[in-house]
């Protein structure tokens, strides 16, 4: 029982249960999307109440929690979930990417390497990549069904028809083991590669489609593409601004009314240690205006928890089943 | 091999096939035999049962009772109730077309000339994009539609012209059969009779087996080899199209041709 006295991680058991069976199911079939009994959550629809029940029905006593919001971990949204668990299932909360047992996800994947035993939980709007071009859930489900998924490149042909390129940057549809076509959830494409093959677990919860789906570690994860226009990344011509990285995924900020703007890593925490590094950027000495500053003060493990050594964590408990609650 | 085949079986063998809505009958006990580069047209007035037919020919109705086999390649006279879903669509898609009498109907109108025509090589595995627009305009320029347009959506197209897009995203595989439900309708008659012509031209040269319904027997003195009369969901005559059409044996054939002055 939690310092609240409710239930762990607010979910009752059975739900817990319910939900980890359909993990499990869609753990065995990468991809695929399990329906569930999603239960209505202290939140409203759109601030992640599918991740939320997915993390709730992964977390255990002694993992460490990271909440991020668009590569931030400071947005209301993800202070409100990292403090929800903190309340409810008293774990361990970082900022740190490293060591986060569980990461809990809207819109990136961090920059830093995810390792084996961590467990990514995706936010998910919609789970059906083809919901854009075909609305019927019968329809799309034959064609999942059948791996028939050829208009998909319809509408990559029309990009490349009308802009010369693939102009899709957001949720970009990927296969999944070869063979279920996967909504990443609205990470930026630039991310689409760390899907690929990671050590790490990934789940993906929507709460309001009541779908989960996942990418078990090490499975192939490919973005669909043109033989002569093949899948590739965003890029920027100048490294981050405040820690000089040229391999991250960078945000434009408006620094004054002049116009005035500086391209910073939207991860807020890789942007951080690196600087805490030593890494400097051009804006660095020449503006070491408050952003900087503020950034760099918010690195380090919230409730100054050590990381544990025990088995009580996320991957352990999916992987012992449904027993514990 | 192939032109063994081609002399002992029928591409198309179709028998006992019916179909009611509720206590109304769409056809009954239709039955015929289709063969390679074959053309039959299936005439008749307005309710007889001419685009019943033809959606259970394609599998997109389903029949109360009946059988279609096809000639499958390298698998001989196959009973498609026996195919699964998946081995189903693939034929659909790359060894059968299905033209449309609206083209709005058989084409995607919020894309571009080009993914139409392309889609099928696409959904059969094509991956080079550059590949695909040049057979995209290749076909284009086979159903006298000019290439450079290649990148208009089709609602910028004519009707006559839509319906050549039609056909061209249906032929793009090389099909080896198929059902087009009054492709000629709704079209001036200039334009009717170009369209004609072409899907002549496109029928000998790609040894096309076709089903054509139509009411217009012009239309099928033009293209068919065979004709098909229906009259309430019932076949009452077939043979050669000259044959039936210039001495017509049942009555009700009797008065569809001669109601027409010049065939
Ligand atoms: N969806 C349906 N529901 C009920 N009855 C139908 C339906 N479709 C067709 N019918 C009936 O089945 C019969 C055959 O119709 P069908 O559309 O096959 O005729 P048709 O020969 O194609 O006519 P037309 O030349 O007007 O296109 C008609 O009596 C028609 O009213
Ligand atoms: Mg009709
Ligand atoms: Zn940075």
């Amino acid at each position: 029982m939690s310092a609240t006295g409710y239930n762990f991680a607010y979910l009752d058991p059975q739900t817990k249960r319910m939900i980890r069976r359909a993990l499990l199911k869609a753990v065995a079939i990468p991809g695929y999307q399990v329906p569930f009994g999603s239960r209505e959550m202290p939140l409203p629809y759109g601030w992640g109440t599918g991740g939320i029940q997915v993390t709730a029905s992964v977390l255990g006593r002694d993992d460490v929690l990271k909440v991020i919001d668009q590569g931030s971990d400071d947005t209301v949204n993800a202070v409100n979930i990292r403090r929800f668990f903190a309340r409810t299932a008293d774990v361990a909360t970082t900022d740190r990417t490293a060591e986060a047992t569980v990461i809990q996800t809207r819109h990136r994947i961090p920059e830093a390497p995810l390792a084996e035993g961590q467990i990514m939980v995706y936010q998910v709007p919609e789970p059906e990549p083809m919901r854009r071009l075909e609305p019927r859930e019968a329809v799309t489900r034959t064609l999942h069904a059948l791996a028939d998924y050829g208009f998909m490149h319809v509408k990559l042909y029309e990009d490349i028809a009308r802009y010369g390129h693939i102009a899709t940057t957001y949720d970009y549809p990927v296969m999944v083991n070869g063979r279920y076509l996967m909504s990443p959830s609205p990470i930026p494409k630039f991310d689409n590669p760390k899907l690929h093959r990671s050590p790490a677990l990934q789940l993906f919860g929507a709460g309001r489609e009541k779908r989960v789906y996942a990418v078990p570690p090490y499975t192939r994860v490919e973005s669909l593409d043109f033989e002569d226009h093949p899948f590739s990344v965003q890029r920027w011509d100048e490294p981050c601004a405040l820690c000089g990285a040229d391999d991250s995924f960078l945000d434009e900020v408006v620094l004054d009314d002049a116009g005035g703007r500086m391209f910073v890593c939207s991860d807020s925490e890789y942007c951080a240690s690196r600087q805490h590094a030593g890494h400097t950027g051009p804006a660095h000495r020449a503006q070491r205006g408050s952003l900087a500053a503020a950034r760099a003060g918010e690195v380090g493990i919230e409730q100054g928890k050590p990381v544990p050594a025990s088995n009580d964590t996320a991957s352990a408990r999916l992987g012992r089943g449904p027993a514990s609650s | 091999m192939q032109a063994n085949d081609r002399l002992l079986t029928p591409l198309l063998r179709v028998s006992g096939l019916t179909r009611h809505y509720g206590a109304r009958i769409g056809c009954a006990d239709v039955g015929f035999e289709l063969w390679p580069g074959e053309v039959l047209a299936v005439v008749g007035e307005s309710g007889s049962g001419k685009s019943t037919l033809l959606k259970l020919l394609s599998t997109r109705l389903a029949a109360d009772a009946g059988r279609i086999e096809y000639a499958l390649l390298g698998r001989g006279l196959t009973e498609l109730s026996r195919l699964s879903e998946a081995e189903r669509r693939w034929l659909l898609r790359t060894d059968w077309g299905f033209v449309e009498q609206n083209p709005r109907d058989g084409l995607r109108m919020n894309v571009s000339a080009g993914a139409n025509v392309g889609e099928r090589l696409m959904a059969t595995g094509a991956r080079h994009y550059g590949e695909i627009r040049a057979a995209a305009q290749d076909w284009m320029a086979r159903v006298e539609l000019d290439p450079a347009r290649i990148d208009e959506a089709p609602s910028r197209f004519s009707g006559g012209m839509q319906q050549r897009l039609q056909i061209a995203r249906n032929l793009v595989t090389k099909p080896r059969l198929v059902l087009m439900d009054e492709p000629t309708a709704g079209l001036d008659v200039s334009v009717q009779a170009r369209l004609l012509d072409l899907l002549r031209e496109l029928v000998t040269s790609f040894g096309l087996a076709a089903v054509i319904v139509t009411h217009d027997l012009a239309v099928a003195r033009l293209l068919a080899h065979r004709l098909l009369v229906m009259q309430g969901g019932r076949v009452v005559e077939t043979g050669l199209t000259d044959q039936v059409l210039d001495d017509p044996q049942h009555p009700y054939t009797q008065l569809l041709v001669s109601s027409v002055l010049h065939l």
